[in-house]
């Protein structure tokens, strides 16, 4: 395939990925519901990228939308500086998608074959059954895999076609620890290799250990995006919680072990590092503050407390 | 995109899934011996003037196909359910090509069907020139055209596990109603067979006969069956291409 000179300065230029103000409501029986509620996001070319959030957080709904399999009420996606349609068309994409069977009637080998053909320059085959760790499996019908051989073929089914970007949804959810090592041991592989890798997640471990950037959504929205170390360091904590006017939130972020601190009218919210540094010297200092709740911070509740000023809002 | 490769594998696939093979080439050629069998020497099957040989060849031919080509699209409902469409719409593969495939799939089954009938019929005494045989086959094959159409707006319409009955449903009504297993010369039944597709599909045994098999009326129906159902598959497709996921 020959591209015009416009078009190779256009993808020498162009990031990854790049989503801006998606906005995409189901309506259900019991109302509407916003899943993604002006999402912006990037990942830059070569880059890992994991999308990090609780179930219902609208992780799906973006990926979904990014692969074109649903429309978005407002916003665009690009890929490559192209449309996901053309993007895909183009056999750039490959996708791992969170739910699906394999179709049956065909071995392995078969079933890759097949899909295989669809793509204008795929992997060889054997390349790809290699990588995805399913030669032992080649031979066998898709209807006589257990779940994980399953997901092991479907992450075939995701490299055949030698994507520049690789989209994971969730991608090891049901596989055992071994099994899960042995993924993203392939995964990295692949990053390696220059290809820009977008994964969804709710586990942090896995964001931490293989992205380079984590971008953390809840309800809907982008709640906080660094690299890992930085998220890790946002929820690996507590949060101390007083009532405590008066007092200007610089000041209470330069106290030793608070990370972050936000007021929200006379009460404040210390994110901490170390909360037992962080509550001695803040009684030392503010004798005044009362109504005091210090709460370990999970995944869940630092998405939560991350978008706590929203959910007063909405 | 090596569309021939992807047929190849769908095909693959097609003649290895047994209740396929059994419900459009063993009913069909179990029956054939059993109906035609006996009858084989009436010329004059219900006053139709065509030989119960013939008629039913081509009866259990409709009756094969049908199913052939209905079960082919329908099938599609198991693909959606699992999930795999989901997976091609990432491939480049378009949505006509599939289309394409699935129905070329059909009719490499409904052809073998179709064959396999003519050489018991021919067992049975059956003897034609080749011109009928050619245009016998020739009206077949467009007769199952809104067959294609229908069967994958109820590949659209219903869920995996209602695939086996409503094809299966779907054929017997058509079959018996469109005079598969006895002729239906007169009546409300027959302006009622009249009005359906399966009906033009058996009276293509009347070229047997050296009458041509359809009139106008004949050509109406399959014409207007095929373009309801496209026009309905279609939208059944748009509808659920833009549904969420589950």
């Amino acid at each position: 395939m020959t591209a015009s000179v416009e078009q190779r300065l256009v993808e020498a230029v162009a990031p990854g990925v790049v989503v801006r103000g998606l906005r995409k409501t189901y309506r259900t029986p019991s109302g509407p519901v916003e899943a993604v509620r002006d999402l912006d996001l990037t990942a830059a070319r070569g880059e890992t990228v994991a999308l990090l959030g609780p179930n219902g957080a609208g992780k799906s709904t973006t990926i979904d939308i990014l692969l074109g399999l649903q429309r978005p009420d407002s916003g665009e996606v690009t890929i490559f500086g192209r449309s996901p349609e053309e993007a895909i068309a183009e056999g750039r994409v490959g996708a791992m998608l969170q739910s699906g069977g394999l179709l049956r009637d065909l071995t392995v080998r078969e079933l890759v074959t097949m899909v295989a053909s669809l793509y204008p320059a795929p992997l060889p085959v054997d390349e790809v059954l290699a990588r995805a760790r399913v030669e032992e499996i080649a031979n066998r019908r898709t209807e006589r895999l257990s779940g994980g051989q399953t997901q092991r073929v479907r992450f075939a089914l995701a490299l055949v076609s030698d994507p520049a970007l690789l989209v994971l949804d969730e991608p090891t959810v049901g596989m055992d620890v071994e099994t899960r090592q042995a993924f993203w041991t392939a995964v990295r592989g692949l990053a390696g290799s220059g290809r820009t890798i977008l994964f969804a997640t709710h586990y942090l471990a896995e964001a931490d250990a293989y992205a380079d950037r984590a971008i953390l959504m809840a309800r809907g929205r982008v709640v906080a995006e660094g690299p890992t170390t930085e998220i890790k360091a946002m929820v690996g904590t507590r949060t101390i919680r007083a009532t405590l006017p008066g007092v200007p939130v610089e000041q209470l972020e330069r106290l030793p072990g608070v990370a972050s601190a936000a007021r929200r009218g006379e009460s404040v919210d210390l994110v901490c590092t170390d909360s037992d540094a962080a509550i001695r010297e803040l009684l030392a200092r503010h004798p005044q503050a009362h109504d005091i709740e210090i709460e370990a911070a999970g995944l869940e509740q630092a998405f939560l407390q991350l978008t706590g000023d929203e959910e007063v809002a909405a | 995109m090596n569309a021939l490769a992807y047929a190849r594998y769908e095909l693959v696939r097609t003649f290895r899934n047994r209740r396929l093979l059994i419900f459009s080439f063993g009913f069909p050629l179990a029956l054939y011996y059993a109906i035609a069998g006996p009858n084989r020497h009436e010329h004059s099957l219900g006053g139709t003037g065509i030989s119960a040989p013939v008629y039913f060849m081509i009866g259990l031919a409709a009756f094969g196909t049908m199913n052939a080509v209905l079960g082919s699209g329908a099938r599609i409902a198991v693909e959606r359910t699992i999930g795999w469409n989901r997976q091609l719409r990432i491939t480049p593969l378009p949505a006509r090509t599939y289309f394409r495939v699935k129905v070329l799939t059909a009719y490499a089954v409904a052809a073998l069907t179709i064959a396999l009938l003519y050489v018991a019929g021919a067992t049975l005494g059956v003897s034609l020139s080749a011109g009928h045989w050619v245009e016998m086959t020739a009206l077949l094959l467009v007769g199952l055209v809104p067959f294609a159409a229908l069967g994958v707006l109820l590949g659209h319409a219903v869920s995996a596990d209602s695939v086996g009955p409503a094809v299966g449903g779907t054929t017997a009504l058509l079959a018996l109603l469109g005079g598969v297993w006895f002729p239906i010369t007169s009546g409300v039944m027959h302006g009622v067979a009249e009005a359906l597709p399966s009906y033009w599909l058996v009276q293509a045994s009347r070229v047997g006969l050296g009458q041509h098999g359809w009139g106008a009326t004949g050509w109406a129906v399959v014409v207007a069956w095929t373009v309801v159902a496209a026009v309905l598959a279609r939208r059944a497709y748009r509808r659920d291409t833009e549904r969420p996921a589950a």
